[in-house]
């Protein structure tokens, strides 16, 4: 912290800095029309001042005026005694890094190390992700059963808490392995690569990922998937791609899920395919219901054409 | 919940840089966010405020600069911006499903010393 005026610029004057003590040296012709109140602590010893705009609390007033002309915009709030305010002085004494890299540069890197995994293991990888509720577990348990010996799947769930998800897929017969993500809201690709280390993937040829039931922050994280499979279940209502826009545009399919609920929950069919044609113009839809099993030999057949196209890739190609 | 952790990666990434830089202390983070990240700058800011005490980026700022999002219309052969979030073409009224800006979620430049 700088000892002279506490600008939070070093106290001793390198040479870059000088410069920024070189503009304290101030005309301070700039008045303060206002009063302020509030116990100020701060030390004007160095007489330069800061064209600010203060909030003040209600108080009583002292009459300081500040006599000053240097230019340091900065809003503080006198609320309490200290301030805590970031100067943008002695800018010239600042050096910019230019960084631009992504945020999730990581999670991106990791996801591209799991999609050639995945690929070099011939696994077709479908991230399924949705609201708490839309039906996911059921869904991808009808459907590991559906697709039979002709696909073989195993399924990685996240889940905040509780391994009733993936109790209830082991029904199914296929592997399972569950990450608990605690207070995470969403699955990182660092948790799936660890979590496919508790699978065995020897004669698999899918690997389902059911994530953490949200519509809002999985969207952000590639898992190095190669389909996104956003669930709209019928009695969340048909605007709901409208509402969640960015999950449902990285959706490559939509699937509509509890069908056989539509009629009771006066679900308007028309509305809803034409919001998601609205957001996700790309996206192949299927309507499906776990229950009676309607829509999923569509759903099915669609997978299957999926895993050949993707097997006749060369993953080294 | 999902941008704290958005804003612990940014942080972290911003950090090492700075690191690297030598920097003795971080006054500004310069972040570049799309219409359709799904990252509220509101919530960033606040997660901002509270990682960042101990750290190089003590007291820093934060600047959020937000990109609109732009898709490209095939039929049309442009980009165009689009406020709805939807790239429903101003021209044609087609939907686009090319989104060529919007999903943005980066450290653009940090200011150190």
């Amino acid at each position: 912290m700088c000892e002279n005026c506490g600008c939070g610029l070093p106290g001793e004057k390198p040479a870059g800095v000088s410069a920024h003590h070189d503009e304290h040296s101030h005309e301070h012709g700039h008045d303060h029309d206002h009063t302020h109140g509030h116990p100020h602590d701060h030390e004007h010893g160095h007489g330069h001042e800061h064209p600010h705009e203060h909030e003040h609390g209600p108080g009583g007033h002292h009459g300081h005026d500040h006599p000053h002309a240097h230019a340091h915009p900065h809003t503080h709030s006198h609320e309490g005694a200290e301030h805590d305010y970031t100067h943008e002085a002695g800018e010239e004494a600042h050096r910019t890094v230019e960084v631009r890299r992504a945020i999730l540069d990581k999670n991106d890197r990791l996801a591209e190390r799991n999609r050639g995994f995945f690929h070099a293991r011939g696994l077709l990888v479908l991230n399924f992700l949705s609201s708490p509720g839309s039906g996911k577990t059921s869904l991808i348990r009808e459907s590991v059963r559906t697709l039979g010996p002709d696909l073989k799947a195993g399924v990685i769930v996240g889940d905040l808490a509780t391994d009733n998800d993936a109790q209830r897929l082991r029904e199914s017969g296929a592997p399972v392995v569950q990450i608990t993500t605690g207070t995470v809201c969403h699955l990182e690709a660092e948790m799936v690569a660890r979590a496919v280390k508790r699978l065995d993937l020897a004669g698999l040829n899918l690997l389902i990922i059911e994530n953490v039931g949200n519509l809002v922050c999985p969207a952000s994280y590639d898992l190095g998937e190669d389909l996104r499979i956003v669930l709209l279940s019928v009695t969340e209502g048909e605007d709901k791609p409208l509402k969640y826009p960015p999950m449902f545009q990285s959706a490559d399919v939509v699937l509509i899920s509890k069908i056989d609920l539509a009629g009771p929950c006066g679900f308007e069919r028309e509305t809803a395919l034409a919001n998601i044609q609205r957001v996700a113009p790309k996206a192949r839809v299927f309507e499906t219901s776990a229950k009676t099993g309607q829509g999923l030999a569509a759903w099915k057949e669609f997978l299957l054409q999926q895993y050949q196209a993707h097997s006749a890739l060369d993953p080294l190609a | 919940m999902h941008e704290l952790s958005i804003m612990q990666s940014a942080l972290s990434l911003a950090l090492e840089q700075a690191q690297q830089a030598g920097a003795a202390h971080v006054h500004v983070i310069r972040l570049r966010i799309g219409a359709l990240s799904g990252v509220v700058p509101d919530a960033l800011e606040f997660a901002f405020e509270a990682l960042t005490p101990g750290t190089l980026a003590d007291s820093a700022e934060l600047a959020i600069e937000q990109v609109p999002a732009r898709f490209w219309c095939a039929a049309c052969a442009r980009e165009f911006q689009s406020d709805d979030m939807f790239g429903e073409c101003p021209a044609c009224h087609k939907l686009s499903g090319e989104l060529r800006a919007g999903r943005e979620m980066e450290v653009a430049s940090l200011e150190i010393d």
